[in-house]
């Protein structure tokens, strides 16, 4: 009998969406292994995520506390031994305080907090959550933040786009690239980014809370498919 | 001069304060005064409202907790409880409309949390004045982005609500905030729990400040310098962190049954916690306020008493498991200070650097508030509005521009730019979220699903008390019964205008019978709710509005009924429409008036639509189900449509006119859609519970037909149904073509 | 000894800063259409205990550029290092 693949979910005080991504592993057929912000130990995991929330209540800057948390050193050491690291909403926000993913996230460009489902595109395979995907296809996926606008420096966004580091997209149903549909104003339509090495990404919409058939558009089933099939290959 | 006498500058009349010196056979102190000033104030106390509120039935074979406790229970079934309670923030909310929504949010969240419950949904029922005003406009983007972002924060979904404009609320917006929370049953921490003397009393969360002390600084001895009102805010600030780190420590100390008892510190903060729980065990508190943490060194006592800082709760601790109960506080981060003891007798005494500055009986202060039985009147201006029926005025407007005016009425349009604002996905339960009838949350681990509608009918009520909060309660329960779900019980606040005001009271008095009719009625019995009077400005009182919280139960979540058409499908009226287009949506926007008596409303007819609606989606007969209420049929047929991206045509029997038939707002109706192969079984189901029906048509296609009257593409419908909250905050008038 | 410090943190000139968007859109409306080039930025203050002045300041540096700020989007600047004595810091003005 194969064991399950062992996905870690980080909780740090003013996470929310944790569990809902333990259930969303299990749902997809892994195994969700809670993991505590103040713990020095990934037990065993064979893939991190950092979930949605606002993890000290996004003080200061949405992930600025969180990255200096005790399981960002394991969660990094982790990374840079090519361990797949997936950073959702608040998780993505972290990664980049952490200097693990390029760019920043800052306020939506209208201000205002918005929970929607979006259609996203993926731009490459190349990342933990897209390894069993190609790019151009879109996929329906709720957002859910206020401050999800991506931005970065004119020269890391050339480097970023020209080294193919953009994991997705936000788009129109057809997979066109548009104003209307760039829900945060970020650059670029950015809805996502990877590391060079491609075993780090981050997303601002959540995946895990598009898997069950019962509460809407199923399109994280093949975000998460991907992730198992990258932890169990480590396994 | 001589100045005014401190008791009455703390809202105190002088027979309360006659009856304090009489409890203590002495004059109280200025901490005993600050304790009796808020503890026996309207908000606190219900003085102006409880000899109605008796009225309510609150007894039902599920409640398991009623009226009194910090909210109201139900059984659910498996071994589950439902805790769920509305409170209202509407004076806070319209001196700061972001904290003000924020800090309601946080309050009934904790009350929940104290009943040993985890908060799975908000709902949000909002009344504003007409956006055409810029003030209106700031106070509903900020109460709106309040609300979001406090209960974005915590991971509590806000799954639904109500926004309605009228002008009586533009200088008193009405925020009232509703809360649902699930626990194992043995897991609640109710009254029933045996409390023994000796039990240590910890305070956890945040520390103790100013926040909304502003009626007592009166008693500050300290010199008021120039500019010093900012240290006595009264306004509270929320933080939604804070609260966050609260509720995982709260329901991790309940789960480990640590604890005897748990209250959340809100009105009256410590006073209100220390001496309800005292006098709920018949017990006396020694509380010592040196041990409470501070957020400034110089808090005087009677401030530490009734600070009203938020993200603050009270627990009851046996002496053995007060180590367990601070090592799971600590883990979390939070302080738990133990500041008091629960001893023999009934007194509430409060130490201070070594001194007693306060010495109460508990009782006194939380159970033996005045009562008051205040002046009843009918206003005498209500019967001319009432003999103008607009149901028989002439009508000059076309059908499709009628239409098109209500589609696009605030009151009707959609409310998406609200609902898009808040977090409706969180903890993954929510099966059905807002802009349905109701909103559907599953349990977790069961196949269960929780109904939940907030409705309020302010218009009806301003013409007929009784009228508007019966119906009230019958749009909730259909609201609820409409997605599949049998109605439970209710949870509701009465919001109305200054009790000292007779006609005021006779409209309170009114809504409540209204309300216990249509409870009994539908056997939805009200387990707990709030007062929120004095909403008045000048003589300006808002539309008396009992707002009620209803509670529904789904067997099974899957067999939910959604609202939108599918192409293909028969439609059906059930029900009667009536000639009655008093206090409607069509008069109000068309005819420009607010009079007429109410639509009539049959408790039994109503009753037996909601049967028939709840047993055909167990039977999975219906395709659709959406219930008719502001704006009338053609209001639900394009909301159908809208939802469901699918049109329709139809035909409506009978000789009313058009406008009637359209628009009027006759009580117990639905509109549902089904597959022409479950059509016989359907109607033998309607005919069994003696509903009437009738097929008029079918839907399918990109316009909506009604009738010969008039015909609307969806999608035209859809832009102007979707767009008319954005357009008007932006200021821009709306034409509609 | 102690220091009440000031640290500003703005973002980045060329980064777009959509509150300070917002507030050039709102005040034409109030009649001061004479405005431009606003920007939000956030000021943190507090007491730091240190030998003397020099070493509060580059204590509160390094904070600056460790926590205060993300030198991807942000710039700051610190201010107004100085001895506090006397009242308590809560009661600042």
């Amino acid at each position: 009998m194969i064991a399950k693949p062992r996905v870690g979910v980080v909780t740090f005080p003013g996470s929310l969406d944790d569990r809902d991504a333990i259930r969303a592993v299990a749902f997809m057929g892994g195994e969700g292994v809670p993991l505590w912000h103040a713990d020095h130990d990934l037990r065993g995991a064979d893939a991190v995520i950092l979930p949605g929330g606002f993890s000290y209540g996004d003080y200061l800057r949405t992930g600025a506390i969180a990255r200096f948390a005790p399981i960002m050193n394991e969660v990094r050491s982790f990374a840079e031994r090519g361990g797949p690291v997936a950073g959702i909403s608040n998780g993505f926000q972290i990664l980049c305080e952490a200097g693990l993913l390029p760019g920043a996230l800052i306020r939506n460009r209208t201000l205002r907090f918005v929970c929607r489902v979006v259609d996203v595109r993926v731009e490459t395979s190349l990342s933990p959550l897209t390894g069993g995907l190609v790019a151009g296809e879109v996929l329906q996926i709720p957002v859910k933040h206020g401050e999800g606008q991506f931005v970065a420096s004119p020269e890391d966004l050339v480097r970023i786009e020209a080294e193919g580091l953009v994991a997705f997209r936000y788009c129109a149903s057809d997979g066109g690239i548009d104003e209307e549909h760039n829900v945060s104003g970020s650059a670029n339509a950015i809805a996502g980014v990877r590391n060079d090495a491609g075993n780090v990404v981050g997303l601002m919409p959540h995946p895990e809370h598009a898997v069950d058939p019962d509460l809407g558009p199923t399109g994280g089933q093949p975000l998460l498919a991907s992730l198992l099939a990258r932890a169990l290959v480590r396994a | 001069m001589a100045p005014e006498p401190l008791h009455r500058a703390l809202g105190l009349t002088d027979d309360e304060f006659e009856r304090i010196r009489a409890t203590l056979g002495r004059d109280p102190n200025r901490n005993e005064l600050a304790m009796y000033g808020v503890m026996w104030s309207e908000h606190c106390s219900y003085k102006s409202s409880r000899i109605y509120l008796r009225e309510l039935p609150a007894e039902g074979p599920s409640v398991l907790v009623g009226p009194g406790q910090d909210a109201g229970v139900v059984d659910v079934g498996d071994g589950l409880a439902v805790a769920f309670k509305m409170e209202s923030h509407s004076h806070p909310s319209a001196l700061e409309p972001y904290q003000g929504a924020a800090t309601g949010v946080g309050g009934v969240v904790r009350d929940i949390v104290a009943m040993g419950a985890r908060p799975i949904a908000s709902l949000d029922p909002l009344m504003f004045g007409p956006l055409s005003e810029e003030r209106n406009r700031r106070l509903f983007e900020g109460v709106v982005a309040g609300i979001g972002g406090y209960g974005n924060c915590i991971g509590v979904p806000t799954v639904g609500g109500e926004v309605k404009f009228a002008e009586p609320h533009s200088l008193n917006p009405t925020i009232n905030v509703m809360c649902v929370g699930v626990a194992p049953v043995e897991r609640l921490v109710t009254s029933t729990r045996e409390v023994h003397e000796g039990s240590f009393l910890v305070l956890f969360g945040a520390s103790t400040g100013r926040d909304g002390i502003g009626g007592v600084s009166v008693l500050a001895s300290r010199t008021l310098e120039e500019g010093s009102e900012e240290n006595h805010p009264s306004v509270q600030i929320g933080d939604p962190f804070a609260e966050k780190l609260l509720i995982e420590v709260s329901l991790e100390l309940v789960a480990r049954d640590l604890l005897e008892g748990l209250r959340d510190l809100g009105a009256a903060g410590i006073t209100c916690a220390v001496s309800e729980s005292a006098a709920r065990a018949g017990l006396g508190v020694e509380l010592d306020l040196d041990a409470v943490p501070l957020r400034a060194p110089d808090l005087e006592a009677f401030e530490i008493l009734t600070s009203e800082s938020q993200e603050r709760m009270l627990a009851i601790v046996e002496p053995s498991k007060l180590d367990e109960v601070m090592e799971v506080c600590g883990r979390w981060g939070l302080a738990s200070p133990v500041v008091g003891r629960l001893v023999a007798g009934g007194g509430l005494r409060v130490v201070m650097g070594g001194v007693t500055v306060a010495d109460v009986p508990a009782r006194s202060l939380a159970d033996e508030g005045p009562e008051y039985d205040r002046p009843i009147a009918e206003p005498a201006w209500l019967t001319d509005l009432l003999e103008d029926d607009p149901t028989f005025t002439t009508v000059t407007a076309e059908p499709r521009d009628a239409f098109l005016a209500i589609l696009s009425s605030p009151n009707v349009a959609s409310k998406r730019w609200v609902f898009e604002q808040y977090d409706q996905l969180v903890q993954g339960g929510t099966v059905l979220g807002p802009g349905a009838d109701a909103a559907v949350v599953r349990i977790e681990g069961t196949l269960k699903g929780l109904a939940l509608s907030t409705d309020g009918k302010g218009r009806f009520g301003f013409l007929d008390p009784y009228l508007g909060a019966a119906h009230a309660v019958a749009e909730a329960a259909r609201n609820v019964a409409t997605v599949g779900a049998t109605p439970l019980a209710i949870t509701n606040c009465l919001n109305f205008g200054n009790p000292e005001r007779s006609e005021v009271m006779w409209q309170l008095a009114g809504s409540i019978r209204g309300m216990a009719d249509a409870c009994r009625a539908l056997e939805t019995p009200v387990t707990g709710g709030d007062v929120s009077f004095y909403d008045e400005s000048g003589t300006s009182a808002i539309w008396p509005t009992p707002v009620i919280g209803m509670l529904g139960l789904l067997p099974d979540h899957r067999f939910l009924v959604r609202p939108g058409f599918r192409p293909g499908h028969l439609v059906y009226v059930l029900g009667e429409t009536f000639p009655e287009l008093g206090g409607s949506e069509f008069a109000e926007v068309v005819l420009g008036k607010v009079t007429g008596r109410p639509p009539a409303l049959d408790l039994e007819r109503e009753r037996a639509l909601q049967q028939l609606l709840v047993e055909a989606a167990r039977s999975d007969l219906l395709a659709s189900a959406h219930d008719c209420s502001d704006g009338g049929l053609a209001v639900t047929l394009a909301e159908s449509a809208i939802a469901g991206e699918a049109g329709f045509a139809i035909a409506l029997p009978g000789d009313l006119p058009w406008y009637a038939t359209l628009f009027s707002e006759s009580a117990s109706r639905a509109v549902v859609s089904i597959a022409p192969e479950k059509t016989d079984l359907f109607e033998a189901a309607a005919s069994a519970h003696g509903v009437p029906f009738a097929r008029v048509g079918e839907t399918g296609g990109p316009r909506m037909v009604f009738d010969t009257w008039f015909e609307v593409a969806v999608e035209d419908a859809r832009v102007v149904y979707e767009g008319t909250i954005p357009r008007l905050l932006a200021g821009v008038s709306l034409s509609v073509a | 000894m102690k220091f009440s410090c000031r640290v500003d943190v703005w973002l980045k000139p060329g980064l777009l800063d959509p509150q300070g968007k917002a507030i050039e859109g709102a005040l034409p409306a109030m009649g001061w259409a004479n405005v431009s080039g606003v920007r939000v930025g956030k000021c943190v203050e507090f007491l730091v205990e240190a030998q003397d002045e020099a070493a509060a300041f580059a204590q509160v540096h390094a904070m600056a550029e460790r926590l205060l700020s993300n030198p991807v989007i942000e710039v700051f600047v610190v201010r107004d290092v100085t001895e506090w004595e006397g009242l308590p810091f809560e009661d600042r003005p």
